[in-house]
């Protein structure tokens, strides 16, 4: 499998489940199960992409300048600052501390 | 009856061009990270234009980070499974968008965190019409521009790490996450999903950690433990929150 074949699937997969949004009946929704799991599935998955962005490099759990940088992130989110200065900031963070301590 | 109307739409276009320009601001940023992650220029465009759903293009490019073109079909599941929300916001827009096949094509590929949010915090059935669309086709335009830009900046940067570029990555799903913690639940199953993560990463392959941290929500959405009542809530939030201090 290729990068371009894992693109093209991925896509259409997730185009997919936009439109099979618009083709079931509407009654699907009312039901609370199925929407709190989809719901925890968003929350599950980003918070185990922020673990493993953070902590992981390949298959090795390394903690190095990008746990301060989460740090600084998770106090800038909190007060409510714009996510691309959040970004930026997290980056600087990461980029100094290696400049820093090489 | 007409001047209401309209000042619904207006206010419907002003909430969508703002929301607009602070979410196509960031496709920058995951631009510059789908060529780190060692997308081309054009993969990451084709990405931003065909996938069209911020958190499933980051977690592509994440695991594909991670674990490479090995990665593959955990890449695919984790945007896939990611995107799952996208179809119960279609639900959602169905009723209020009508229209013909066409139309409802369209809107379909439309279907977005955003364009969902704009549309449905307007009070009538026509602005919240105007909300969709306005902020669906300038989210689309804005987006792809910036994808386009960031690629092509990050593609120039080369050594990445030096920059702090995947301490971006990590706070960039931060952000996606940070407006679902409002209530226990989803804090629980949060911290529950990465320390899953975490804990699995040194034993299998990457990309699986994020899947495995799936079966969390599946468990903790089909039984609703800790959906529980606010008077409760409020007291075990302080030692989930303690939690999570620690475990950063």
């Amino acid at each position: 499998m290729n990068l371009w074949a894992i693109i093209i699937v991925a896509s259409l997969g997730c185009l997919a489940l936009k439109v099979s949004g618009y083709l079931v009946p509407t009654s699907f929704l009312e039901k609370p199960r199925p929407s709190r799991i989809a719901n925890l599935l968003t929350v599950a998955l980003l918070a185990a992409l922020v673990a493993t962005q953070t902590l992981a490099i390949g298959e090795a759990v390394v903690i190095d300048a990008r746990v301060p940088a989460l740090l600084v992130a998770a106090a800038l989110f909190a007060l409510r600052v714009p996510f691309v200065l959040v970004i930026v900031a997290a980056a600087a963070t990461a980029a100094l501390l290696r400049m820093t301590f090489g | 009856m007409r001047a209401v109307r309209s000042t619904n739409d207006t206010a419907a276009i002003r909430q969508g061009v703002s929301v607009s320009l602070a979410v196509s601001a960031y496709g920058v940023s995951f631009g510059a990270l789908a060529v780190t992650a060692g997308l081309d220029i054009w993969q990451a465009c084709v990405l931003s234009l065909l996938m069209f759903s911020g958190g499933s293009q980051f977690a592509l490019i994440g695991v594909v980070a991670s674990g490479g073109v090995a990665a593959g079909p955990a890449a695919i599941a984790s945007a896939v499974l990611l995107g799952s929300r996208n179809s119960l916001y279609a639900m959602r827009m169905a009723p209020v968008l009508g229209g013909g096949w066409l139309r409802r094509a369209a809107a379909s590929h439309l279907t977005i965190d955003e364009s969902t949010a704009v549309a449905t915090a307007q009070p009538t059935l026509r602005s919240q019409k105007v909300g969709f669309w306005v902020t669906g086709i300038l989210i689309y335009v804005g987006w792809n521009i910036t994808t386009l830009v960031g690629a092509i900046v990050g593609d120039a940067l080369g050594d990445v790490s030096r920059f702090g570029l995947d301490a971006a990555a990590a706070a960039a799903f931060l952000g996606l996450l940070w407006p679902r913690l409002s209530q226990l639940q989803p804090v629980v199953v949060a911290i529950a999903a990465a320390f899953v993560a975490a804990l699995l990463t040194p034993w299998v392959p990457a990309g699986i950690p994020v899947l495995a941290a799936a079966a969390v929500a599946l468990l903790v959405g089909l039984t609703n433990w800790w959906g529980m009542k606010p008077e409760e809530a409020a007291d075990v939030d302080v030692s989930a929150a303690a939690a999570g201090k620690a475990q950063s």
